[in-house]
């Protein structure tokens, strides 16, 4: 693999940051070079989070430059939207399909986008669009909190490291208690993505 | 050993490696991680000092009585800090002593972008710049070396891309055993700076000045990338990565040491390439120090001094500065016109109820539905304060009119007193920034008779930086239990005597709370107390709304809570977002009581 530069994209407190970590420690056991930077603190209080991922054999900057990035990973349709100008032409985009609408399209002062507009904000920069339906799965599996590793799971396929290397990630980063069911998230993502590609 | 370390945890290990015995903070985004990081190895003593300037005077004592010592804050903490920093810088140490500041270009977290690096010339010591994880932790060792052989604290300058990026670090050190234990000296001429010392001191420090600049042209992490000659470009900091992905061919200087700078290297390599170059963030202060040298140098006149850079922007100032040939590269649209998503106050924050209250009580804002009635002038100043609540600013809220630097709050509500305004003034403050500089001005205020209101929005943490700790939790930054500065005590010993501790979840409370404060003509301080939702165990009953009793007036969606939605048609509650029971002050507020626990709005519908 040349590079893979991935944009996580989500809503403060979806867990971007744990998903952008575990990512990156499967990049180091595999044997590449891995910047990663998140926006923290007061970025983090349940506005648009944003993580940059970058693995190759040499990474120089933290940051992917704008259209660029080779996956755009996004826990929430609007995030993937705002985020789709750091694609690069051709790239893979993984949308959650749920919305969280912002307070302001609450108080009506703005309005939340519909799927086709937000389909065609992607489409313009690539054809590969995948939504899948991790809240869902997450709320099935009985705890909406492991979205971000059925996400993961989604990823894994497009990323050159083995599947016990991401389950090692992934246990590294969990109390013990919850390693049971974000394995199970993480093979659920691996096999929606596997259905929605077909 | 490899390991994916950010920024600031790659600072803390390399402190740790490099023996440091005392380490000091104050919360502050992007330094925090620094101190939370450091203080998990028990065998150091490490603290959450009251405040930034506390810390550092904590790390020069520990420094002068022989303990390698660490002192890390966020840009604008180095303000606060300035006094003794400076004290340091004229004294000298004795064993190592290391201040980081980490800079916030971009503003993603801070008042301001000021650029930190001055702070190095102003107080004429050294200042080291990592460009990513595995400097900075290779940088700690040599910090504590050049501290203790040039008897000076040492600046080591991040900024928020360095401190919170991972990347790979090869931790090739382990704990280093100080050779021999420096006691403190008793040395009157160096440590007590009476005028008649002090003028003494000023000429050891402009030598000092003079031997680092020499030391400056050998030290290992300035350092000359030969490329090709047609571009030389002078760099530091994470600016280096970007450069360095934006021209890939050109020559590189790549400075480690960003003060003093080395002057021989410097024009060396100047003079052996045709254009010369300075990338670095915020201000022109590389270049301005070259341009000193007699050395033609440009930067600044295509690389903006404001705002966070990255290899997008470089790139684009280095085309319109002829730097890059060929046509630029097809312009990336951005998707406009998106709603936006600013952070927000947690659903079941103890500040919500409050802001509400005096939202109201001011007549600040008004329901979505009320768009026609004219506008009520408000009758109510808030002066605000630094830490989550400072996002009560926001609509719907509005309850915020000012916002400085940490403790303003009290002083300015003073000044707009004593400046004679028509309205009431009341000031807003959390508990860790009134521990952290609130005290003083409320001292000011009673001393000065003061009639202000002062509401101390008390949540038992320091939340927005992540949860630390502070003197009024009873835990130490190493999670032992410890005393606790109690709030009400220390007020009243201040001299209040209009003191009220209010429950944050009890609208009908704080409203005739902030009445009464307000009619009183003292001084008066409501202690409004509600522990952070982020701490909260138990989240039992979410809330729903009965669609039949709503009438849409929307009174809720004023409170601005995430959890609480409207599509246009209809109000409801996220049952995975709402706390329930812990919070309520929707149901308070609703006039139809339509709002109510899960359970029994639809018990209700089922009938």
């Amino acid at each position: 693999m040349k590079k893979l530069d991935l944009l996580i994209t989500g809503v403060g407190g979806q867990g971007v940051i744990l998903a952008s970590d575990i990512i990156g420690d499967a990049a180091i056991t595999t044997g590449y070079d891995i910047k990663k930077t998140d926006a923290l603190g007061m970025a983090q209080r349940g506005g648009s989070v944003t993580s940059n991922v970058r693995i190759a054999p040499q990474v120089r900057s933290p940051l992917i430059k704008m259209g660029e990035a080779d996956m755009l990973l996004a826990f929430e349709k609007l995030e993937a939207a705002r985020w789709s100008h750091y694609l690069r032409p051709g790239g893979i985009a993984i949308v959650n399909n749920h919305a969280l609408p912002p307070l302001s399209v609450s108080l009506g002062s703005e309005r939340y986008p519909g799927d086709d507009e937000i389909i065609n904000i992607l489409k313009q920069r690539t054809d590969r669009v995948y939504f899948v339906e991790g809240t869902r799965r997450a709320r099935e599996l009985g705890n909406v909190r492991v979205l971000n590793i059925f996400m993961l799971g989604c990823v894994s396929l497009f990323a050159p490291f083995k599947v016990q290397t991401w389950e090692d990630s992934i246990s590294q980063h969990l109390p013990p208690k919850l390693r049971q069911i974000n394995i199970e998230a993480f093979n659920q993502g691996r096999k929606e993505i596997q259905g929605v590609r077909l | 050993m490899k390991k994916l370390l950010s920024g600031n945890e790659a600072l803390a290990l390399g402190a740790y490696h490099a023996g440091v015995k005392v380490a000091t903070a104050y919360p502050g985004t992007p330094s925090t991680e620094i101190l939370e990081s450091i203080a998990h190895h028990n065998d150091i003593y490490a603290e959450w000092s009251t405040n930034e300037k506390v810390a550092m005077e904590v790390a020069l004592g520990a420094a002068y009585a022989g303990a390698r010592s660490l002192a890390s804050m966020k840009q604008v903490g180095l303000n606060v800090a300035s006094d003794p920093f400076m004290a340091a810088a004229t004294t000298g140490i004795n064993a190592g002593m290391v201040v980081i500041t980490a800079g916030d270009p971009g503003a993603h977290s801070s008042q301001n972008e000021q650029d930190n690096r001055h702070y190095a010339r102003l107080a004429k010591v050294p200042m080291l710049e990592p460009s990513d994880s595995q400097e900075a932790y290779d940088l700690m060792a040599l910090a504590f070396d050049i501290s203790e052989e040039f008897d000076t604290p040492v600046l080591v300058y991040t900024t928020t891309r360095v401190s919170h990026s991972k990347s790979v670090v090869e931790v090739n050190r382990s704990r280093a055993v100080p050779a021999k234990h420096r006691d403190f000296q008793y040395d009157v001429k160096k440590y007590v700076m009476l005028p008649v010392y002090a003028r003494f001191r000023h000429p050891i420090i402009e030598e000092r000045l003079v031997k680092l600049a020499t030391y400056a042209e050998t030290f290992p992490f300035n350092k000359v990338i030969w490329g090709e000659r047609h571009l030389g470009v002078v760099t530091s900091g994470v600016a280096y990565q970007y450069a360095r992905e934006v021209f890939p061919k050109a020559s590189f200087l790549k400075l480690g040491m960003t003060y003093p700078l080395p002057r021989n290297l410097l024009r060396h390599f100047a003079a052996q390439v045709e254009r010369l170059i300075v990338v670095e963030e915020l201000d022109p202060f590389l270049q301005e120090n070259i341009q000193a040298m007699g050395i033609t140098v440009s930067g600044k006149e295509f690389i903006p001094r404001m705002g966070e850079l990255n290899p997008d922007i470089i790139e684009e100032g280095s085309r319109r500065a002829g730097l890059m040939a060929g046509t630029p590269p097809r312009p990336v649209e951005t998707a406009t016109e998106l709603p936006k998503r600013p952070p927000l106050l947690c659903p079941g924050c103890p500040h919500t109820g409050i802001f509400f209250v005096l939202s109201s009580i001011g007549q600040r804002a008004k329901p979505p539905k009320a768009k026609g009635k004219p506008t009520r002038e408000s009758n109510l100043i808030i002066t605000g304060d630094i830490g989550c609540y400072t996002l009560g600013a926001y609509p719907p809220l509005l309850a915020m009119d000012t916002c400085a630097c940490m403790g303003a709050s009290i002083g300015q509500a003073l000044g707009m007193e004593k400046a004679g305004t028509s309205k009431k003034v009341v000031a807003v403050i959390g508990d860790s920034t009134f521990l952290h500089s609130g005290i003083t001005g409320l001292v000011n205020g009673v001393y000065n008779k003061g009639q202000i209101t002062l509401i101390i929005l008390d949540n038992g943490t320091t939340a927005m930086t992540g949860h630390q700790e502070h003197p009024g939790t009873g835990i130490s930054a190493q999670g032992k239990e410890t005393r606790t500065v109690e709030l009400e005590p220390l007020v009243r010993g201040i001299g209040v005597s209009d003191v009220r501790v209010v429950d944050a979840f009890n609208i009908k409370e704080l409203r005739s709370s902030v009445r009464s404060s307000l009619n009183n003509p003292e001084l008066s301080v409501i202690i409004v107390r509600g522990a952070c939702v982020v701490h909260k165990p138990k989240r039992a009953n979410p809330r729903a709304i009965d669609a039949e009793q709503c009438n849409q007036c929307g009174i809720c969606l004023m409170l601005g809570c995430p959890a609480i939605q409207s599509d246009g048609e209809q109000v409801t509650i996220d049952a995975t977002m709402c706390v329930g029971d812990a919070c309520t002050i929707c149901q308070q507020l609703c006039p139809r009581q339509a709002i109510g626990p899960k359970s029994k709005t639809t018990a209700k519908e089922a009938k």
